[in-house]
């Protein structure tokens, strides 16, 4: 069995490029850059307004399930307050040459902005696929089809005898949809096409092959969108630092970028100023959001974190402004409790300066926003690990929170955002709780979206304004671009593009197995 | 236990001594290097004292065996295929100096059941515990043949607490980040961190690929979970086994803290579902009956809870692989045939077809082997010289290696011979 690169692909690339010579689908890959010039103005007025498209996208993932009727609704309605949104979602603008150019467009200028890390490059990638799986599922069953052939993507069903043989395994991999089998055609197709049913073990699998139906075809579009689109960022990136000059337009697409990540925490130095050691304890209890309380109790208790959970805290205490030497005095003193020095040294020490750059790759990394702890790398047996209004039984969160003297409607609010999905408004209403606000307007203002920002508003309400207090924003080094020609070439397209999104962590993570 | 009243105490002292003739006379570079021929990979070693060499790779079997009787290193990792050769990394740009392929591969550890054993914790393993990685085995290495089509399955004991398993179909060494996590993904069921005590979650219907872990699972649960670990059972019986290892682990509440070191009322509060039929723990008395008992009842139950039985037994013994390690392409691991340094034993193949005949405590150390060397005849009936580690206990590990490496082989004889045949008819 062996169907990656086999030949039927390059008989696809060739077919797929006359199709650039036509209008094409509504739908498209974004294979081929706009060329052509544009105003600085318009340049920035695109690139905002796909920016909100993509906004909205998230916002409706984060708070829904995604695929689910609500979902699908709240999208839509989102959509539509956003002008290139409410284009996006028609089904019926194939012909209009100026919406074609403003989505092609407006992709194009995001992927530059967005291509140039590894946590931007996943938010693009993200959202673009869900805003594409969410174009696709609206274009009627014709339309699918002759986009699968535009883009070679088509598969014959398999025969009803076939079908009837499969027919218990079809339906228990079809899971709720299972009523539906007996109607719908079957595809069978390498288990490679298909990866997002796999990861959901949404599909029948056998000797290599999933049985597909025709709904989840959109499986292996998004498949094939998934790598196009992971190689076309990572050969954009390569192409950044040696693009033409023109000194404008990137501190233009640094700020683009910004707008996603808020502020970076990434501070050398302190917002608050130094903190040692020995006040993290105290600050833990007065500032520290649950997240990182819990991060904190657990490794006061057991004198050991887990990968996943140093990472975290790890990163949230550099952000709050703990030096790298507080910071290996701080994770010494407490897991030398339960090991010798010696081993720490050795197996833990050089965690620690890798994630103050110091080692590896030397790239100073940034404290996890709560979307990166709330979406990625879920807590496992022996996690602490995540963002407890997602990850914690709710039960046992009720429980955590009544015994920190929370009243018992405000446990009952905030049990009642989790349950709906609102981690991070869960998580501002305990910041409320925790802080004696009972004045709606400053309650207004109170919006979490990061760990470390959740621990200054905290500082400053608790302390007042310090002198020096302001945020200073790394100012981003400027490089100088040029839009045209970052794209790919369609033919290079290649399968393997994703797989150098690694960083050192996790070989890290590697080393301490089994030594 | 069992594993420590071997005749070879090994001690860890004397490694320095014992790692050059392992590497001089025991390391099967022959086959080794056959099985990583496909393309001068990464090869990383670990020194003795904590040096780390990164991105060696060798051109041919004697500047590989050159380099590790040279180096000796205390453990070897293999990584992935480059852009370029990884010696040559420093040369090339970051940018392009790119993983290429690597093989698919698992890692499971017993630390990650550590909620679910009770008779030892982190790094250790017994009798008791080891049925986990037969099950283990067992239910992945058929998801990955039957489900993914996988051929080439190389199953390897880490050398003290897990097993790893290597994907060595072209298919699998192909495979982006995004593939390797969506196997990783199907492949795991348990979910959840410390704050989630029921960490299984079974949707109706069961996927036909759990229905048949569950199966698996059927033949062997009783005989782990209640006669091994007796997990129904109380805390008088368990105060010997698990000791201190709950204090302070679980975020139970605290009007429950008292019954923290209760395996019966773990399982109940992980399952709270479970937890009106307190009533079966008065009524019998060992824990295969109490099961028994709880499932009948849970036959009983409402639709709501129908794989109550399912999930417990999933939670229990259900294989957790760190997705970590299969995801990234460019993740190491420790090779196979490495020494473990703490326990001396070698990293020896496992035929997944004979699981069962499989004991971690009889893996030779390498002083068991080396002693081995000096005690048996160099020539056999027929006055020929026989190969080093076929005179010692690691002969049969090098059985299992050359009917993988055979397979394996005998592929890529196959598909050179299709792409002759393609070129013929053209
Ligand atoms: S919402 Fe953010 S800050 Fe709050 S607990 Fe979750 S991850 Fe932490
Ligand atoms: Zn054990």
């Amino acid at each position: 069995m062996d169907f990656a690169g086999n030949s039927k692909k390059s008989g696809r690339s060739a077919r797929n490029k006359k199709q650039f010579n036509r209008v094409g689908h509504n739908l498209q890959f974004y294979k081929i850059p706009p060329t052509g010039e544009i105003s600085l103005q318009e340049f920035e007025e695109y690139a905002i307004d796909r920016l909100k498209v993509l906004k909205a996208v998230e916002v409706a993932g984060i708070r829904l399930m995604k695929g689910s009727t609500e979902y699908i609704q709240k999208l839509q309605d989102e959509l539509r307050k956003t002008s290139l949104g409410h284009d996006l979602i028609r089904t019926d603008k194939k012909e209009d040459k100026d919406f074609r150019q403003k989505d092609l467009v407006s992709h194009f200028i995001l992927r530059l902005a967005y291509c140039r890390s590894e946590e931007l490059r996943r938010w693009f990638m993200q959202q673009e696929l869900d805003l594409f799986r969410f174009r696709f599922l609206r274009e009627g069953p014709d339309s699918r089809d002759e986009f699968l052939r535009e883009n070679s993507l088509n598969y014959e069903p398999i025969s009803d005898d076939l079908k009837t043989e499969l027919d218990g395994d079809l339906r228990a991999a079809a899971g709720s949809k299972s009523g539906v089998v007996d109607t719908i055609e079957y595809f069978k197709v390498p288990f490679t096409e298909v990866f997002d049913l796999v990861s959901k073990r949404k599909v029948y699998l056998e000797d290599g092959y999933a049985y597909v139906s025709r709904d989840d075809m959109i499986s292996i579009v998004i498949t094939h969108y998934r790598s196009h689109l992971s190689h076309s960022l990572a050969v954009t990136t390569r192409a950044l630092p040696h693009l033409e000059e023109d000194g404008r337009l990137l501190p233009m697409l640094c700020g683009l970028s910004k707008r996603y990540l808020g502020q970076d925490f990434n501070a050398k130095k302190s917002n608050v100023g130094e903190i040692t050691a020995d006040m993290i304890e105290t600050l833990s209890k007065k500032s520290f959001p649950l997240c990182m309380q819990q991060l904190h109790q657990s490794l006061r208790q057991n004198h050991h974190l887990r990968h996943g959970g140093r990472q975290q805290y790890g990163l949230f205490l550099k952000g709050i402004g703990v030096s790298l030497e507080e910071a290996m005095r701080f994770w010494r003193t407490e897991f030398c409790k339960a090991m010798d020095v010696d081993k720490f040294d050795k197996q833990y020490s050089y965690n620690i300066r890798h994630n103050y750059g110091k080692e590896g790759k030397r790239t100073n990394y940034t404290p996890y926003s709560c979307m990166k702890i709330i979406t990625t790398n879920p807590p496992g047996p022996g996690d602490f690990h995540g963002c407890p209004f997602k990850h914690m039984e709710v039960d046992m969160l009720a429980q955590k929170l009544r015994g920190q003297h929370i009243s018992k409607d405000n446990v009952e609010k905030i049990s009642k955002c989790v349950k709906t999905g609102h981690y991070q408004i869960a998580c501002a209403q305990y910041f409320e709780a925790t802080h004696n606000i009972r004045n709606p307007e400053d309650s207004a203002s109170i919006n979490i979206n990061h760990p470390n920002g959740y621990f200054l508003d905290s500082y400053k309400l608790l302390n007042g304004p310090k002198e020096g207090t302001k945020p200073v924003p790394n100012t981003p080094k400027v490089i100088k671009v040029k839009v045209e020609g970052t794209g790919t070439p369609s033919s290079q397209t290649n399968k393997q593009s994703d797989l150098n999104d690694m960083d050192d962590d996790d070989l890290i993570a590697s080393m301490e197995t089994d030594m | 236990m069992p594993g420590e009243e071997k005749e070879h105490v090994y001690d860890a002292a004397s490694l320095p001594d014992l790692l050059p003739i392992y590497y001089k006379r025991l390391f099967p570079y022959g086959p080794y290097f056959k099985w990583l021929n496909y393309g001068g990979g990464e090869f990383s070693f670990t020194l003795k004292d904590d040096v780390y060499i990164r991105y060696q790779s060798f051109s041919d079997q004697q500047e590989l065996e050159k380099e590790i009787q040279k180096r000796c290193p205390y453990k070897i990792d293999i990584g992935a295929v480059f852009t370029h050769r990884p010696k040559d990394h420093k040369t090339v740009k970051p940018a392009a100096f790119q993983a290429q392929e690597k093989e698919l591969v698992f890692d499971i550890d017993m630390t990650d059941y550590d909620d679910v054993r009770f008779c030892c914790s982190g790094a250790d393993i017994c009798p008791k515990c080891w049925p986990l990685m037969q099950i283990a085995i067992k239910i992945v290495n058929r998801a990955l043949r039957e489900d993914f089509g996988f051929k080439h399955l190389f199953w390897v004991y880490s050398g003290r607490r897990g097993i790893h398993c290597w994907v060595c179909d072209e298919t699998a060494r192909k495979l982006s980040q995004t593939g390797r996590s969506a196997i990783a993904e199907y492949l795991s069921i348990v979910k959840g961190g410390e704050n989630q005590s029921k960490k299984v979650a079974l949707e109706s219907p069961i996927h036909p690929s759990i229905r048949k872990a569950i199966e698996i699972i059927e033949q062997r649960f009783v005989s782990y979970a209640a006669d091994k670990q007796d997990f129904l059972g109380d805390e008088e019986k368990q105060k010997k086994g698990h000791g201190s290892m709950y204090r302070g682990r679980y975020p139970l509440s605290n009007s429950l803290k008292h019954e923290k070191n209760n395996n019966f009322s773990l399982t109940l509060l992980r399952f709270k579902d479970m937890w009106e039929r307190k009533d079966v723990f008065n009524r019998f008395d060992s824990s295969n009956k109490r099961w028994q008992a709880l499932c009948k009842k849970s036959e009983e139950t409402l639709e709501s809870q129908k794989y109550l039985k399912e999930e417990v037994m999933l939670q229990y013994v259900y294989p957790r692989l760190d997705v970590n390690v299969s995801k990234g392409v460019n993740h190491l691991l420790k090779s196979p045939f490495c020494v473990h340094p703490k326990t001396g034993r070698v990293c020896v193949p496992i035929d997944p077809d004979n699981i069962d005949s499989f004991d971690p405590f009889k893996v030779p150390t390498i002083s068991a082997i080396i002693e081995e060397l000096n005690t048996t005849e160099s020539k056999d009936e027929d006055g020929k010289k026989i190969k080093d580690y076929k005179k010692t206990s690691l002969a049969g590990s090098m059985v299992v290696f050359e009917k993988f490496l055979t397979s394996l082989e005998n592929s890529w004889k196959g598909k050179k011979l299709e792409e002759s045949d393609k070129k013929m008819e053209f």
